[in-house]
């Protein structure tokens, strides 16, 4: 029998299965008091998907708000916190739009369709700003690289992403891979897709004017994925997981590029109102936030709706999180262009409701209403909880567990070898090699350089010739964060943000994903609540806006949380796009220059993890106006042509930045250090980078140093085919290769 | 003269037709799009079938592809003399509607793989590699997950007794061709399919550390000019 509003107003004592749905008894005595009677089946499901943790923000929301009341003020901002995807003017009439999501627990469920669906995810999203999406690129955690479900979890989380975004024609440009055991059982996947459009051509997620119609356009509905918002996304893992795989989405990468070129097309033709993407929550969502932010009300014919799978209850079409699915607002003498350039692209388009100006969303289901709410209180009014925190028991203890009582190495060359043949420092090859980096011709910079970066003027056909182009790179440290969250978040934005600059552009924005174990935990929510300070607080300072992001809560297996893992994407734009830097040195005679200051900072460093599995004291500190003098150099210099190549240092130190860049095309060095050797070497000092200057521009580059204080050490000179540090060792490149690819293809095949 | 025209085909699921069409351009070249569902070649000069992964590579590769209206025109064109080249998924293709003998299948490896691959041209007696030296080393990537050409013995060896093998992998096979095979072409030498892409190799700014995909280019406006 079918729940209608009807019976449920005459049945008001009627037991609701509102546990089952994740929704806690204070928030449903909400929905009854909003209702002002028990909320029927249908209902019930909206409003259970769209207060998830996953959906409504409950738990992070008054941490977010930070983002925003410490904004910096930027120009560059179109479109901010709230929308699909936050969009940036990056000059000349463009506009980018960028965002990184997590898609981790389906991937640790399913690894191969979870992490292909969190592409296809991310993509719609920048697709419905009305923008093309030009690139992807992840952000991975995984187990001990030699543990046995990192064996099952990383290559299908690899393939999921190789099949879906090569197939999408979309060119995968960078990312990290990182292994660390506190990930184990809860790996992190975090896709970013970026997008390009005209700074006036932006769509926004809105169903204005009554009489307009709502199409649903796409993929059929089935039973995937239903109650994923909920059940998978916001409820810890335990031992029955695996009776939870029919809850990940399956995801057809074909349907979704023929979306793409739809969606563009209907964009072109002016026939798009507003759009919506389909994701987590699927009708629910799309219709409560398109109706929200819109008139006010719509109707809907759930029977309507083209179904995989005829069986599916109304219930389970609105929380069904099929794939490939989008909405759109379309003025109803504009239905035939729409539905004529559906037909070409093949995609299916089904008119299943108005707009009306009523202020209620009402559905209708074999003639009875089944749903009659305000819509706004689904999608912006769901519960908002002030979480308690407090520091870890621990924290004391593991600050004062410093790295100084960890016994230093003699053999420095050993020690430089052992690092670069460790799983996280290891070449990505492995993985990299299975993303399709060339598609669409506009990638200029890719894995393994510091940051992907494209040109942009011939990203979309017949588009106003431009020089410019934007980089993008992700950054995150769990081990930085777990030591301290509100420096780990801060060094996260630092290295990303350093990244852009060493290949010339300038930074501009941020997008983020927060990953942490359960909100519910004080001790947790005290690294989110420090991280999410942090973050904020360092993206004033360096003037960049968070434009956009994700949270995952519950990455934990019983009570072990996983570190605390906030990942910052930093996109940057460069004028000239012909001057970028590449990664590493590329010729030989180059002066080999370190810029920044080297401290004994060792605190979470790989060495300690790889050396003495030790993780204690301090990050290395966060020095925000020392990187933004670095990144003011790094990018005049590129704009004068005076860099010849570049790399940041991060893990590893100067000696693994050195033997990287050595690496890059082959091309030796040999340097001379002036300090204590181990800590020159190996020291995660933040703001640094290694640069490769032509000897007649040195002094050029040194004086532009001078004048931002940044501290600039002529080391040696690029050349030969081994890596020489003057009186300690020598290393041929060779070896520094057989070492760095070694590694992953001998624990994955 | 007028520019050479060379159609460029979309099927639903093609990828990399804009980078062939700006290739194309780049040599001066009028690059025509040529959609799948019209039975109209628009009267050009040539036709590039480019990679992707047409109608999700489903069932097989390139084997929705071959029935679409558009390749009833190409077949017997290209039977007829018409150039015709396709790369990755457009050489699947032209091996699934029999223009080359043989077919593509899963890697070796089992991964689909992204690398810059050394190759030797083996033939320049086609319209497409007609500016290349014989026995020329070049750099192109290949981007693929089926590109294990495999024929049976007697075909394998008459590709080989009659110069047919367009171009050759060297310094590792990236995905178990037999006899190394990246490429091949036809007895006429106007049909040439091979796995690795020339059009992510045409400028120095983007794409593969080489511009070497640009004698593809070239050779194809010389062969038209000559003809």
């Amino acid at each position: 029998m079918t729940d209608s509003v009807q019976r449920a107003a005459e049945t008001p004592d009627e037991p609701m299965p509102f546990a089952e749905l994740g929704m806690k008894q204070d928030e449903y005595d909400r929905v009854k008091e909003i209702l002002g009677r028990r909320p029927t089946g249908a209902e019930l499901a909206i409003y259970s998907v769209m207060w998830s943790e996953h959906c409504s923000y409950k738990s992070s929301k008054v941490h977010l708000k930070q983002f925003a009341t410490k904004a910096p003020k930027s120009e560059a901002l179109l479109v901010g916190m709230g929308e699909n995807a936050g969009v940036v003017d990056i000059g000349d009439g463009w506009a980018a739009t960028f965002k990184i999501e997590s898609h981790n627990h389906p991937s640790y469920v399913e690894p191969h369709q979870g992490a292909a669906t969190g592409v296809g995810g991310i993509v719609r999203d920048i697709m419905s700003m009305g923008a093309r999406p030009i690139a992807v690129m992840d952000s991975l955690r995984f187990g001990a690289a030699d543990a046995v479900d990192t064996r099952r979890v990383l290559p299908g989380v690899v393939e999921g992403i190789s099949h879906y975004g090569n197939c999408l024609g979309l060119p995968n440009i960078g990312g990290e891979v990182v292994f660390d055991p506190c990930y184990i059982g809860n790996p992190l996947v975090n896709a970013l897709c970026v997008g390009l459009l005209r700074k006036d051509q932006i769509k926004l997620a809105t169903a204005p004017g009554p009489g307009n119609k709502v199409v649903l356009f796409g993929a059929s509905t089935g039973p995937d994925g239903i109650g994923g918002a909920s059940v998978l996304a916001s409820a810890t893992f335990e031992d029955e997981s695996q009776a939870k795989r029919p809850a990940v989405q399956v995801g057809d990468p074909f349907m979704e590029k023929l979306l793409i070129e739809c969606c563009l097309e209907l964009y072109a033709a002016d026939v798009v109102v507003g759009i919506q993407d389909l994701g987590a929550a699927g009708v629910s969502c799309a219709t409560t936030e398109l109706a929200a932010k819109g008139t006010g009300g719509m109707t809907v014919d759930l029977n309507l709706v083209p179904l995989r799978d005829p069986s599916l209850r109304p219930e389970e079409i609105l929380m069904s999180e099929s794939q490939e699915r989008m909405m759109a607002v379309v003025r109803p003498d504009d239905i035939p262009a729409f539905m004529e350039i559906c037909a070409r692209w093949d995609v299916p388009a089904t008119v299943i409701g108005e707009v009306t100006d009523t202020g209620r969303l009402v559905m209708t289901w074999d003639g009875e209403v089944i749903v009659d709410i305000p819509p706004g209180t689904a999608a912006d009014e769901g519960p908002v909880y002030e979480r308690p925190f407090h520091e870890p028991a621990g924290q004391a203890a593991l600050n004062a567990d410093t790295p100084d009582r960890l016994e230093r190495p003699a053999d420095l060359r050993a020690t430089l070898l052992k690092l670069l043949g460790s799983p996280n420092l290891a070449s990505k090859e492995w993985v990299t090699s299975q993303y399709d980096r060339y598609v669409r011709s506009n990638t200029v910079l890719a894995q393994p350089a510091d940051s992907g970066m494209l040109r942009i003027s011939e990203a979309i056909a017949g588009a106003e010739p431009t020089t410019r182009g934007i980089a993008l790179a992700t950054d995150g440290n769990g081990r930085y964060a777990k030591l301290d969250p509100y420096a780990g978040a801060q060094l996260a934005l630092a290295e990303a943000y350093r990244n852009v600059a060493v290949t010339g552009a300038k930074p501009l924005a941020v997008t983020n994903c927060l990953n942490f174990g359960s909100p519910e935990d004080p001790e947790v929510m005290w690294q989110f609540a420090e991280a999410t300070r942090g973050l904020a607080d360092a993206c004033k300072a360096l003037g960049v806006p968070v434009t956009g992001g994700n949270v995952s809560f519950y990455n934990q297996t019983g009570s072990t949380a996983i570190n605390p893992t906030p990942v910052v994407g930093v996109l940057g734009v460069i004028d000239d796009v012909a001057k970028r830097v590449p990664t590493g040195f590329v010729a030989e005679g180059l002066r080999v220059v370190l810029l920044g200051d080297t401290h004994e900072e060792f605190g979470g460093s790989e060495w300690a993890h790889v050396a003495h599995r030790h993780l204690g004291g301090l990050p290395p500190q966060a020095d925000l106006e020392a990187e933004q003098a670095l990144a003011t150099v790094l990018v005049e210099a590129a704009r004068r042509g005076l860099l010849e190549g570049s790399h940041d240092l991060s893990d590893g130190g100067l000696a693994v930045a050195l033997a990287e860049s050595c690496l890059a095309r082959g091309v030796g060095a040999s340097v001379e250090l002036c300090g204590d050797a181990f800590t020159d070497l190996f020291s995660e000092s933040a703001a640094r980078a290694l640069v490769a200057v032509r000897p007649e521009a040195y002094d050029e580059f040194a004086a532009l140093c001078a004048r931002h204080e940044v501290p600039c050490y002529g080391l040696g000179v690029t050349g030969g085919t081994s890596l020489v540090v003057k009186d300690l060792f020598e290393v041929p490149v060779e070896e520094l290769r057989e070492t760095h690819s070694a590694a992953l293809p001998a624990l994955f095949g | 003269m007028s520019a050479a025209r060379v159609g460029v085909v979309t099927f639903p699921g093609t990828l990399d037709d804009q980078d062939a069409a700006r290739a194309v351009r780049l040599v001066g070249a009028q690059a025509v799009p040529l959609w799948h569902a019209d039975r109209d070649l628009k009267g050009v000069d040539a036709v590039f079938l480019p990679g992707g992964f047409s109608y999700g590579d489903y069932l097989r590769c390139g084997a929705i592809s071959r029935f679409a209206p558009l390749m009833e025109e190409i077949v017997p064109a290209a039977k007829a003399g018409l150039p015709v080249i396709g790369t990755c998924n457009g050489f699947q293709i032209l091996c699934e509607a029999h223009l080359l003998p043989g077919a593509l299948t899963r890697n070796a490896s089992l991964h689909y793989v992204c690398r810059d691959q050394r190759l030797r041209v083996e033939q320049t007696a086609t319209a497409w590699t007609n500016t290349f030296a014989a026995g020329q080393e070049i750099v192109l990537p290949v981007k693929h997950g089926e590109g294990r050409y495999v024929a049976d013995a007697d075909t394998l060896a008459a590709l080989e007794a009659g110069d047919h093998v367009v171009v050759r992998y060297l310094g590792g096979n990236p995905n178990g061709s037999l006899n190394d095979i990246a490429g091949i072409r036809n007895e006429a030498g106007n049909v040439v399919g091979l796995m690795p892409h020339p059009e992510h190799a045409v400028e120095e700014l983007v794409g593969a550390p080489s511009t070497d995909g640009l004698g593809f280019f070239t050779s194809i406006l010389k062969n038209l000019v000559n003809a």
